[in-house]
């Protein structure tokens, strides 16, 4: 559950960037491939925003798909996992290029 | 205040380190309260007087690692000041890797010179097993804690000669998931499986096995006894982690370690 080590990071950086204002909204990127589980951030935020100036902030996560690009033959395509073969050459030698996304994007302060 | 990472008091709860200085800043840590409170206060003046009508939007993009990121690059750059090489190994519980770290260090202690950081929720159990080889070793207990962070291990090494050590292993929560996201500030990580395992964890935990860079197929020796296809296994790595490097082992047995050995030992040079 290292969903709860995200959310703790989630709610310093935001905390940082209000500077003592009330936070009324947060909008999260989180990639498909980047090990973090949105609905168990969304499960840690209100506990991690209690008492803080995030509580009772709306909490939006956009999530970005996983795009690979075969060493091989330069195809890029759609990765779902790490373990994905490229659908053109059926190589494994990927480079990921998104989808390993974790940032906060944008808030909105009182 | 912490001169390294500027953390306060409160935020040493992860570990059980005990220098007695860093307790007396305790001003720091009210000053946060202090901080909290007003807040809570404003907040609650505004909720209850006026609806916001200036509400405003700010464009963030940090990257929610930064913070651990920023400390394992100050890590990484104490090691790479001093000359150490750093290891840090994961992998499920029961696998093998304080077993590994045990045989390791009894077979290198001559040769170079170890210090050890245990993680585990709880216990001192494998660092006790550790300091039986006579090596340096620092228990981390992270409580209801899933994996090591910078942080932990940014204050784990003030326990440690740093200006006399060649090889830092970092033992890792016994967890395939969590520790994939952290980085510690290692200069590889060494993610070991076991062959009592299912042959297909390295697809069942992509994130891991492509995180790593190296991977310690272990209990070999037990390879004769069981229905593990050792081929199809590594294969399935490789699918995830083209590049990733295996060393087939048994720390029990020692059957392969002598690859593991060179492969670390030409590491720590170097690093030097």
């Amino acid at each position: 559950m290292h969903e709860m080590s995200i959310t703790q990071g989630v709610v310093e950086i935001c905390e940082s960037t209000a500077a003592g204002r009330r936070v009324l909204s947060v909008v999260l990127e989180i990639g498909e491939l980047s090990n973090v589980i949105p609905e168990a951030v969304e499960f840690c935020f209100e506990a991690c925003t209690k008492d803080s100036g995030l509580e009772g902030a709306r909490l939006t996560i956009e999530r970005i798909p996983g795009r690979g690009l075969c060493r091989e033959c330069a195809e890029e395509f759609a990765v779902k996992a790490y373990y994905g073969s490229c659908p053109s050459c059926g190589g494994y030698h990927v480079d990921i290029i998104s989808g390993e996304e974790l940032r906060v994007k944008e808030l909105e302060v009182e | 205040m912490c001169t390294t990472c500027g953390c306060g008091p409160a935020e040493h709860h992860h570990h059980d380190h005990d220098h007695g200085h860093d307790h007396k800043h305790e001003h720091d840590h009210s000053h946060h309260d202090d901080h909290t409170h007003e807040h809570d206060h404003g907040n609650e003046h505004r909720h209850h007087h006026k609806v916001d009508t200036t509400a405003k939007s700010i464009t963030v993009e940090t990257d929610i690692l930064a913070k651990n990121n920023r400390l394992a690059a100050g890590n990484r750059t104490l090691f790479t000041s001093k000359g150490v090489f750093v290891l840090n190994l994961v992998s499920s519980p029961g696998s093998g890797k304080t077993t590994i770290l045990e045989r390791t260090l009894r077979d290198l202690n001559g040769t170079f010179a170890f210090a050890v950081i245990e993680g585990d929720q709880q216990t001192d159990n494998d660092a006790m097993r550790i300091a039986a080889t006579g090596v340096p070793v620092k228990q981390v207990n992270t409580g209801a804690g899933c994996h090591l962070d910078a942080h932990m291990v940014c204050h784990a090494v003030e326990n440690f000669d740093m200006d006399n050590l060649d090889i830092l292993l970092i033992e890792n929560v016994g967890n395939l998931v969590c520790p994939a996201s952290f980085d510690l500030g290692e200069n590889h990580k060494v993610v070991v499986l076991s062959v009592t395992e299912g042959e297909d964890k390295p697809l069942k935990y992509p994130s891991m096995f492509h995180n790593a860079d190296v991977m310690l197929l272990n209990k070999v020796d037990l390879l004769p006894h069981i229905d593990f296809d050792a081929e199809k296994c590594k294969a399935f790595a490789r699918r995830v982690n083209p590049d990733i490097l295996i060393f087939d082992v048994s720390s029990k047995t020692g059957e392969g370690m002598n690859a593991w050995y060179e492969w670390l030992g030409a590491g720590a040079r170097k690093s030097r």
